[in-house]
Order: C-alpha cells, then sequence, then structure tokens
C-alpha cells in the first residue's frame, strides 16, 4: 500500500506490514484506505467511470449533478466524476516516479557517503548543497521549457530537486546507524560493504524511507498538479486533477465551482491521507 | 613445567596518532596460544584503540600486528582476507543494546555469519545454530526473539555466539561484562571460562575492572595514556603493583573497609590545561 | 554519630506505578526507609531494584501518570502535597546528583551561569556574589582556577570533571540532603575514589546527609554508615554498612557479594544467582520476590510476601532470616 517501490523494505515479512499499519491508530487507517482508493481508481479507472470521460456535450457546460452524474459536468459538458476516476492514473503516476526515483537514488547517495564518510562525503554534500538552490517547480518549468509539455520531462525534474532533500535526511540516520558497534560487528566479520549496507542500514533506515517516500509523495503531487494547471504538464483532452482546476477554473466565478472543487478535493485529501500516514510510520520508527 | 608457548598473537612497536593525540604510543605485547591476556587501563588509556587495531576497524600509525602467524598491520586488500581475518580474531562489545542488529533474531545473527565463513547446507547451518545457541546458554525462545525482547545479559550472549560462529582462535572483549548486572555478570564470567575451556579460545579482555581481570586473565598489560607501564602475570601485577599508576588503580578499588583519600589527582581524560 | 534523632527524611509506605506497556504497574511496593541529619544511607540493587526510582520519587522527578502512596516526609512536612514557592525551597534543601552529568546541564550555557542559577533565581544572591560563592566551591571539589572553569562550557569539561562540577553546584544552595544517583558508575575507578572522598569530606563538612544510590555493594558500605539493599522494588534488607558482607540477614544481599568477582584470588567459577533480577511488577505475586533464585527457599517463602522483620539492629524480608543467621556470611576469605 505504500509508495516505496522496489526497495529491500519490502522483503519485510507480511505480518510486519500488517502490523505496523495497524499500529498507526484509526487515522493512520482511514488514510491508508483513502490511498488505496485512489489507487484502486488509478489501475481502474477507465473501467470504473460509468461514463465516456472525453466525449464533450456543449449543452451540458456546468450542469450540476443529476441523477447518473453525481458530481455534475464540468466546462464542456463531460461527466466530472468520470473525468475524476480516469484522472486518478496520471495525477498519481507522476508522484509515483518521483518518489521511486528520488527516494532510490537519494538513499543509495546517503548511505554510501554515511558508509566511506571523508573526501566521497564532502564532494556528495557539496553536489547536494548545489541542487538544494535549485526549486522545484523552477527546474520542472525549465525542463517542460526545454524538452516539450508532459509529464515524464516534469516528473525527472522534480526528483533530481527532490532527492537532495531526501538524501540529507537519510545521510544523518545511516551515519548514526554505520557508527552503531554491530555495524563493526560485522565488519570484523568480514562482510563486505555491500552486503552490510543493503542487509543491515537500509533495512534499520526503512521506517525513515518510507516516511520520506510518502512527504515526498505529497509534495510531488502538489507540483505536478501547479505545472499541470499552468498547461506544462499533461496535455488535454488526457483527464489530470490539476489540469482540472485549471480548464474549470471560470465555473467557479460564474458561480459552477464544483468541477473545479471536486479535483482540488481529490488532490488535498490524497495528500492529506499521505501525509498522516507518512507520520504515523515515522512515529513508529 | 617450561613450555614452548608459540604466540598466537604478536603486537610490537604499535602506535596510533589521531591528529595532535597519540592515542598508542609504542605498545608490544604477546598473546600465548590457549593464554588470555588483560588490557587494563581507564579512559584515554588507548586501550579500546588498540583492540579496534588488532581486528582491523583502525588502522595503525606505524607498529606491526601479527596473528596466527599473518601480518594484519594493513587493511585487508581482498574480500577473502577480510573473512579470513574474521576466523582468526573475533570482538563483542560493550554495549548489549547496539551490538545487535535490532531487526534479526538471535538465529538470523548466527546464520549471517556461518554463511560468510562456511559454504554449508542450510540444515548443517540449523545444527550448528542450535550448537552454538545452547553453547552460550540460551534456550530455544530467546533464539528466535529479536533483540528487543532479551535482557542485556541474553543479548550479551548472543553477541558471544555471533563471535564463536566464525571459529576464531582471539576473542577480544572489549568490556564485555562492565554493562551487566553483578549476578548477570557473574553468569558471563562462568560461561566464558566454560568456553575457554571447551573451545581452547584465547582471550584478550580489555577492562578496567580489576577484580573480573583477577577471575578471567592469566596476563595482565597496564595502559596509561598509551603507554604500557606494567606488565606480567595478573596475579603478580595485582598482588605486587610495581609502578606507582598500577598501585593508585589497586587502591582505588572498593572493598570491604576501604576508605577513599583525596589525593588531589586530575582525571584522566582531562587534558585541559 | 549523627545528631539528633528526629529523622530528616522519613519515608513510609511509599508505592510507585507507572504506566508500562499500557497498564499501571508497579515499580516500587511498600518502600521505607529513614535518614537521619547528617547520616549517609546506601541504597543498592541491580536493574528493577527500584533504587533510582526512589531517588526520583523523593525528589518529585517522577514522569507523568505516576500513582504514589504512602509518605514522604523531609523535616516533617509532607512533600508530595508541595507546589509553588514551597517546593523550591524543599529543591533547594534536597540536591540531587545523576549518573550522567552530561544530560543534566545546557550544553550551551557557561558552567557559571548553570551553578549559580539557584542561587540567583530562588535565593536572591547578587551574581558577582554568586559567582564568587560558585569559584570557591569549586576549588573544594578539586577543581582549580574556578574563575576560568566558570566561563567554560560543558563539553570543554571531562566526565570526571563535569561531575565534580556538579557536586559543587549541587552543595551550593546549602541543602541537608542530597540525592546521588550513581554518580560514579560512569567514571574511571581513579576518579570515582576521589569522587567518593570529596562527596565523604564535603558530607562531614557541611553536616550533609545523604541517599547513596549504587549497584555497588562495596562503594556503598565504603562511605555510608548503613546501607539498604532492594530487590524487586522493595527493601530487602537494612544493615550496618560494616555488617554487610561479614553478616548479611538477607539471602540476596549475600548471593550479590558472592557473585562479585575477588581481586586477590581466581575462582574457579564464580558463585552466580540463577535466572535473571526482576522489576516490581515482574516480580510473582504472594511469595517472597526472590524465592525463584534463592538457594535457601522453602515452602514457607512461598505462603505471602514476607514483612520486614527487625533483626539485630538491621531490618530483613525474609522468612527464614533468624534460622539463618550465620550461615549467609561471605564465602570468600575477606
Amino acid at each position: 500500500m505504500t509508495t516505496a517501490v522496489a526497495l529491500p523494505v519490502l522483503t519485510a515479512p507480511r505480518g510486519r506490514v500488517l502490523g505496523r499499519l495497524k499500529a498507526t491508530g484509526p487515522a493512520g487507517l482511514i488514510s491508508a484506505t483513502v490511498i488505496g482508493l485512489a489507487l484502486i481508481a488509478a489501475v481502474f479507472g477507465p473501467l470504473l467511470a460509468p461514463h465516456d470521460p472525453n466525449l464533450p456535450n456543449l449543452s451540458l457546460s456546468f450542469v450540476g449533478p443529476t441523477s447518473g452524474h453525481l458530481l455534475g459536468f464540468d466546462y464542456v459538458g463531460r461527466d466530472v466524476l468520470s473525468r475524476l476516476l480516469v484522472g486518478a492514473q496520471s495525477s498519481l503516476l507522476g508522484p509515483l516516479v518521483v518518489v521511486a526515483i528520488s527516494i532510490t537514488l537519494g538513499a543509495v547517495l546517503a548511505v554510501t557517503a554515511a558508509w566511506r564518510q571523508g573526501t566521497f562525503d564532502t564532494v556528495v554534500s557539496a553536489g547536494l548543497d548545489i541542487l538544494f538552490a535549485f526549486p522545484g517547480i523552477l527546474l520542472a518549468v525549465l525542463a517542460t521549457a526545454v524538452f516539450g509539455p508532459g509529464l515524464t520531462a516534469a516528473s525527472l525534474a522534480l526528483s533530481v530537486a527532490y532527492m537532495p532533500y531526501v538524501a540529507r535526511v537519510l545521510r544523518g540516520a545511516a551515519l548514526r546507524e554505520r557508527s552503531q558497534p554491530y555495524v563493526a560487528a560485522l565488519e570484523v566479520q568480514g562482510a563486505s560493504a555491500p552486503a552490510i549496507c543493503l542487509r543491515h542500514l537500509i533495512p534499520n533506515l526503512s521506517p525513515l524511507i518510507v516516511a520520506q517516500a510518502t512527504v515526498t509523495f505529497g509534495y510531488a503531487m502538489v507540483d505536478l498538479a501547479a505545472i499541470s494547471f499552468l498547461g506544462l504538464g499533461v496535455q488535454p483532452p488526457t483527464a489530470n486533477w490539476g489540469v482540472m482546476i485549471s480548464e474549470n477554473q471560470t465555473g467557479i466565478a460564474q458561480g459552477y465551482p464544483l468541477p473545479a472543487l471536486a479535483a482540488s478535493v481529490c488532490i488535498v485529501v490524497v495528500v492529506v491521507a499521505i501525509n498522516i500516514l507518512g507520520e504515523r510510520l515515522f512515529e513508529q520508527a | 613445567m617450561a613450555e614452548a608457548q608459540t604466540a598466537i598473537l604478536a603486537v610490537s612497536g604499535l602506535r596510533k596518532v589521531f591528529g595532535d593525540l597519540v592515542a598508542v604510543d609504542d605498545v608490544s605485547f604477546e598473546l600465548g596460544a590457549g593464554r588470555s591476556l588483560a588490557i587494563v587501563g581507564e579512559s584515554g588509556s588507548g586501550k579500546t584503540t588498540i583492540a579496534r587495531m588488532i581486528v582491523g576497524l583502525e588502522r595503525p600509525t606505524s607498529g606491526s600486528i601479527a596473528a596466527c602467524g599473518e601480518d594484519r598491520s594493513r587493511p585487508a586488500r581482498s574480500a577473502r582476507d577480510r573473512r579470513r581475518r574474521g576466523r582468526e580474531v573475533q570482538i563483542v562489545f560493550q554495549d548489549p543494546y547496539t551490538s545487535l542488529d535490532p531487526r534479526q533474531t538471535a538465529e538470523d545473527t548466527i546464520d549471517e555469519v556461518l554463511r560468510l565463513h562456511q559454504g554449508w547446507s542450510a540444515t548443517r547451518r540449523r545444527e550448528r545454530i542450535a550448537e552454538l545457541v545452547e553453547l552460550v546458554g540460551l534456550d530455544s525462545r530467546q533464539a528466535t526473539a529479536l533483540p528487543r525482547a532479551l535482557s542485556g545479559g541474553q543479548r550479551q550472549r548472543v553477541a558471544i555466539a555471533r563471535a564463536l560462529a566464525a571459529e576464531p582462535r582471539i576473542l577480544i572483549l572489549d568490556e564485555s561484562v562492565a554493562a551487566l548486572d553483578v549476578s548477570i555478570q557473574a553468569q558471563v564470567l562462568n560461561l566464558l571460562a566454560d568456553i575457554r575451556d571447551e573451545t581452547a579460545v584465547s582471550y584478550i579482555l580489555v577492562s578496567h575492572d580489576l577484580a573480573v581481570v583477577r577471575q578471567l586473565t592469566d596476563d595482565t598489560i597496564v595502559l596509561r595514556r598509551g603507554v604500557v607501564v606494567e606488565h606480567g602475570p595478573t596475579a603478580t601485577v595485582l598482588d605486587q603493583p610495581q609502578h606507582a599508576y598500577t598501585q593508585l588503580l589497586r587502591s582505588s578499588v572498593p572493598r570491604p573497609g576501604w576508605q577513599p583519600r583525596r589525593r588531589g589527582i586530575t582525571d584522566p581524560e582531562d587534558t585541559t590545561p | 554519630m549523627p545528631g539528633s534523632s528526629q529523622p530528616l527524611l522519613d519515608v513510609s509506605g511509599l508505592t510507585v506505578r507507572l504506566d508500562v506497556g499500557g497498564t499501571k504497574q508497579a515499580v516500587l511496593n511498600d518502600v521505607s526507609l529513614v535518614v537521619r541529619p547528617g547520616e549517609a544511607l546506601g541504597l543498592v540493587g541491580e536493574s528493577g531494584s527500584g533504587k533510582s526510582m526512589t531517588a526520583r520519587a523523593i525528589d518529585r522527578l517522577l514522569p507523568r501518570g505516576a500513582v504514589v502512596e504512602g509518605s514522604i516526609r523531609f523535616d516533617d512536612n509532607e512533600v508530595s502535597a508541595l507546589t509553588g514557592p514551597p517546593l523550591r525551597r524543599f529543591r533547594s534543601q534536597v540536591a540531587m546528583i545523576f549518573q550522567d552529568p552530561r544530560a543534566h546541564v545546557n550544553p550551551v550555557r557557561r558552567i557559571g551561569d548553570f551553578m549559580t542559577e539557584a542561587l540567583r533565581t530562588n535565593l536572591g544572591v547578587a551574581s558577582d556574589d554568586a559567582h564568587e560563592r560558585a569559584a570557591q566551591m569549586l576549588a573544594q571539589v578539586g577543581i582549580d582556577h574556578g574563575e576560568k572553569r566558570l566561563r567554560q562550557y560543558p563539553h570543554e569539561l571531562s566526565g570526571g570533571m563535569l561531575q565534580r562540577v556538579m557536586i559543587a553546584s549541587a552543595l551550593l544552595t546549602k541543602p541537608r540532603l542530597l540525592l546521588a544517583d550513581e554518580p560514579t558508575t560512569a567514571l574511571d575507578v581513579t576518579t570515582q575514589a576521589e569522587v567518593m572522598a570529596i562527596l565523604d569530606e564535603l558530607r562531614r563538612d557541611f553536616g550533609l546527609a545523604m541517599l547513596f544510590i549504587t549497584h555497588d555493594l562495596e562503594l556503598a558500605a565504603a562511605i555510608c554508615d548503613r546501607t539498604a539493599v532492594m530487590y524487586a522494588g522493595r527493601i530487602v534488607e537494612y544493615r550496618d554498612s560494616a555488617l554487610l558482607h561479614s553478616d548479611p540477614l538477607h539471602p540476596y544481599t549475600a548471593a550479590l557479594a558472592a557473585a562479585r568477582p575477588d581481586i586477590d584470588r581466581t575462582a574457579h567459577r564464580l558463585l552466580a544467582i540463577p535466572g535473571r533480577p526482576l522489576s516490581a511488577f515482574e516480580a510473582p505475586a504472594g511469595e517472597c520476590a526472590f524465592a525463584a533464585r534463592c538457594p535457601h527457599a522453602r515452602d514457607e517463602c512461598r505462603t505471602g510476601v514476607p514483612g520486614l522483620i527487625e533483626l539485630d539492629g538491621g531490618a530483613t524480608r525474609c522468612v527464614r532470616a533468624v534460622e539463618l543467621r550465620g550461615q549467609l556470611g561471605v564465602s570468600r576469605h575477606g
């Protein structure tokens, strides 16, 4: 249910993952459910959508909710609910990619720097400091300007921009972990550095990594929605929550806020759920 | 009853400098096969630094260390060398609460070491794990428990089992019983004596506790600020200390009838002018 | 011998329950002790014995949510009821020093600020005057160049020096009782000897009463007139320190003394107590907490929690104490 993709984290036995989830309390469980529903929409959206999300009907522009159309119609008469369901995929996919890349790169850099220390660490830290200077959105806008609009360029740019934050947090924790006697005991046994890092350091950092992943997901979602809002992300007619806010904003002034509002609420709810879950997971670390 | 004693550990002219600080200054000693040696000192004596250099966690500035006939003054070149050294000298640390991976059970901890050093089948490894668990006095519930479910004494037993899994000739005990309750300390000291009888391992005990040193070791070297000030058989060093510092150490130990007296000494670790 | 017979500190029936794993469990059970003015009482025990908890209860330092029963009277005033100015006055009369001085000192403030704080805020002493007194007190604990030290930060001092600073700081408000919780455990043995000598001397000079908490039986015996031994949240023995080794009244005390290695000889094997020390809430109910590990346990030991029996100037919580008189002495030559 978490977005920490393809990390040794997931080798933890099933029972422990579920147990930790249970221990996050009611808020954590609700959040996990919300995220689960969003993921289901992302995967099965097109199947679940009651109507064609891309079929315009200008005579239905901004018509309110009716039976069969629970959230009404958007600015060109498309079913809002269907567009939300179908839009989940592009709205969640981008942040997922950002998280996967930034967390993996960040973790690798952090653990390697913490292990080698010395010059390597200094150089890596300096490089990260330089990256810190670039705001994520700026990088994403530049990337889309250079490589053309679409989620790919923006997601890659955000991955690079977020990576230093992840690396900084993980490096501190990795340094602490690396200086523990059990690591020294393994070194004295003759275990290799990669084995110790992968089998011991990273698993012991996994609560922190997972927490970072969830927080990063939230930030990525908001930043990518902003990119799409600016017209630089997903291109119409593809459904996307950020784009839906943008294209329906005229309705707000005209007294038909529902389409834009519905999309905003989806973003907010998912981001809040992710943050709550991330916080609760970290509390147990 | 003179026996030709081969030294399985020979340290010569060992020196370690950290910036301006000379932590270990021209230290030499030998450990005879089957003997147990105590390295006694207080903070700043260099005793832990020496232990770390012997196991390869710290690199000597100069001097030589040879264990089981092989020189180990420089870092190991290959993974195979590192593992070989792991089979010669092992270490048990002081703090039971951080010397085990909190996510590994005792069995998994030992298994990892066995897989590192031996090409055995899973069945053979399981047998050996059971042997080691029994050797250190743990039961099967404790062997399958995570460290957080174990007490300090039990964790140290796991740490000892992990070290023994490599079947080392030399086991360094770096203040390994210092953090344990008195009654548990006695159990672990007895255990260490039993293990020594059963496996013929040689101990190097790094400790500040002279009573523990008396109980477990044959020979002692006394360190002060990186320099060996006295050495000899443990009984002699403790009963007839020659050097003023050894005498001071001896007389600082609380015992029935002991009266502390002010001597106006400064702390061993105090380097401020 | 200490002065008046009116106790300075009178703890009676102290029972403390803390939140352990979700429910309130007992960590101290029916602890009673008395410290007279100028007297030093040792409190000895292993993990879970409750020795630190007792000191914290006395100094009102228990965690939030602790349930306290029984009475703690200092100078005939009930301490647990104090709040506000009377509590601050109590705290200036009862000083506490801890095992790890670094954890109890603000690392970003100078030594001088830390030492004079109580004097300046609670007793209204002028800053210059307070600093001078602090420098003098530092000299008493063997720290030279007091004025220079006062301007230093904690990280510039070694553990031993910092502990001496803590002692000096504790004595500045001229307390009448010092609670010392394992003050020398983290120190080198030579530093420990020096600090113990300082504590002993200052205690006599200032007529200070002391509750000295340690896991080291011999250490307590060295500077305390009487020693209490705790096990599983209860006091199991009171004894004159001089007799604790040669004539203990409780099997646990004897076992504890015998388990220690002897610096004068190598035993083939130590007399280890099987099992491990228990906390109050781990001990089986309705029987002597030590029975499971005791070499002298009989059926009568399991019929109920033994009460404290007065015996020969001391007290013991062993139902077989009279029977076992003379058999419990340390089995090695002293």
